[in-house]
């Protein structure tokens, strides 16, 4: 089985329609042929580098297909030839990384850095899993995950794949208690933590904590040195404990009062941004303004 | 002639050392490019839309070479000028 691609550009003067229907028309020739069509793409109207035949700009087609034989590619060529409303076209045998570059275009993979391709696929293979079971944690499952670094092992009815991620050091909050059937807390909690874990570490991973009001670069670089890499971190310590923190790391942190930073953590770990902003607003550097001190 | 010893520099010569450069198809593992994406093929062509020489851009004879055929079939797809000036 043979990839090829061809790409051709059409005069612009024609109207819609015909400019379809001579796309259309060379597909059909293909499927008559007995050759798959992978991909029609319409690269729409675009400049053209240099003139062609007095024209400036042409409707740009690509047509990626699959043939047994390569017989067929010669008769298109020559139908490209003859007919007098394309004004180029290009045929090309496409090898597997071909093939892959464009399979991986239309799923929309290229032009995204690794780390997000993985968690894509990671947050996809999660809800697969977790949409046949309901989405809701009970009150006392939510207690139980305060504790990071707990790897969640999933004991479920369903085949659940053993990829539950593990090796993530940081455990979300379960949402917000809904009331949950009795049955089954265990995996929706697992489930939701997992989500959760998913989530977090899409939202938190490239964090700037320096976001947080009160924080700056020199405070960012205690909390990172101390294990605080995320907003989840941050919302999970207790002003006092990232007080000590930044007692024993070097710098003049005697000004800072992070009692105000573990809430701004947990607004930012939700991304909720605009409340944050609100909020920020009204602080005076990370510290409440009470009424006296205008 | 004076010995290596005798000629000293104004500036140290090695500062600034020049960033080591790699093909970066290798370094990612691009296997393939395509003569679709203009933008992209920007980067191995100069201002005049002439192909850049390989040890300007760094990359590795395979793909230079695949480079220079991906830019061949932009220029005949009109994606890419053959000549021009202030391309970039």
């Amino acid at each position: 089985m043979r990839n090829y691609e061809v790409t051709f550009i059409v005069d612009p003067v024609l109207s819609g329609d015909e400019i379809k229907k001579t796309a259309q028309a060379y597909n059909d020739m293909l499927v008559k042929e007995g050759c798959s069509i992978t991909h029609v793409e319409d690269l729409g109207l675009r400049q053209l580098a240099y003139p062609i035949n007095k024209k400036s700009s042409g409707i740009y087609y690509c047509i990626e297909f699959q043939s047994e034989t390569g017989a067929f590619v010669s008769q298109i060529e020559l139908a490209f030839r003859r007919d007098e409303r394309i004004m180029r076209f290009l045929s090309v045998k496409l090898d597997k990384y071909g093939v892959k570059y464009n399979k991986d275009k239309r799923d929309g993979k290229i032009g995204k850095s690794r780390k997000t391709v993985e968690r894509d696929k990671e947050k996809e293979k999660e809800e697969l899993k977790s949409t046949s079971v309901p989405r809701k944690s009970a009150p006392a499952a939510s207690a139980a995950p305060e504790k990071k670094a707990a790897p969640v092992t999933a004991p479920t009815p369903e085949p659940v794949k053993a990829e539950s991620p593990a090796p993530e050091a940081v455990k979300a909050e379960a949402p917000a208690a809904t009331p949950a059937p009795a049955a089954a807390v265990e995996t929706p909690a697992a489930e939701t933590d997992v989500k959760e874990t998913v989530t977090v570490k899409a939202s938190g991973d490239t964090v700037d904590l320096t976001k947080i009001e009160g924080i700056g670069p020199k405070a960012a670089e205690a909390l990172v040195a101390a294990g605080i890499v995320s907003y989840t971190h941050l919302k999970l310590k207790s002003a006092d404990d990232i007080k000590a923190i930044l007692d024993k790391a070097d710098g003049n942190f005697g000004m800072m009062d992070p009692t105000t930073w573990p809430e701004q953590a947990s607004y930012a770990a939700n991304g909720d941004w605009d409340a944050l902003k609100k909020w920020q607003d009204e602080l005076d550097g990370g510290k409440v303004v009470s009424s006296e001190e205008e | 002639m004076a010995s290596r010893d005798d000629i000293k520099f104004l500036s140290n010569p090695n500062i600034g050392g020049a960033a080591k450069k790699y093909c970066r198809f290798r370094k990612f593992g691009i296997k393939h490019i395509d003569y679709k994406d203009p933008d992209f093929l920007l980067q191995f062509v100069n201002e005049q839309g002439k192909l850049l020489p390989r040890r300007i851009t760094g990359n590795s004879l395979k793909y230079q070479k695949k480079v220079a055929v991906a830019v061949k079939r932009a220029r005949h797809l009109a994606m890419m000028p053959y000549v021009t000036d202030l391309l970039k």
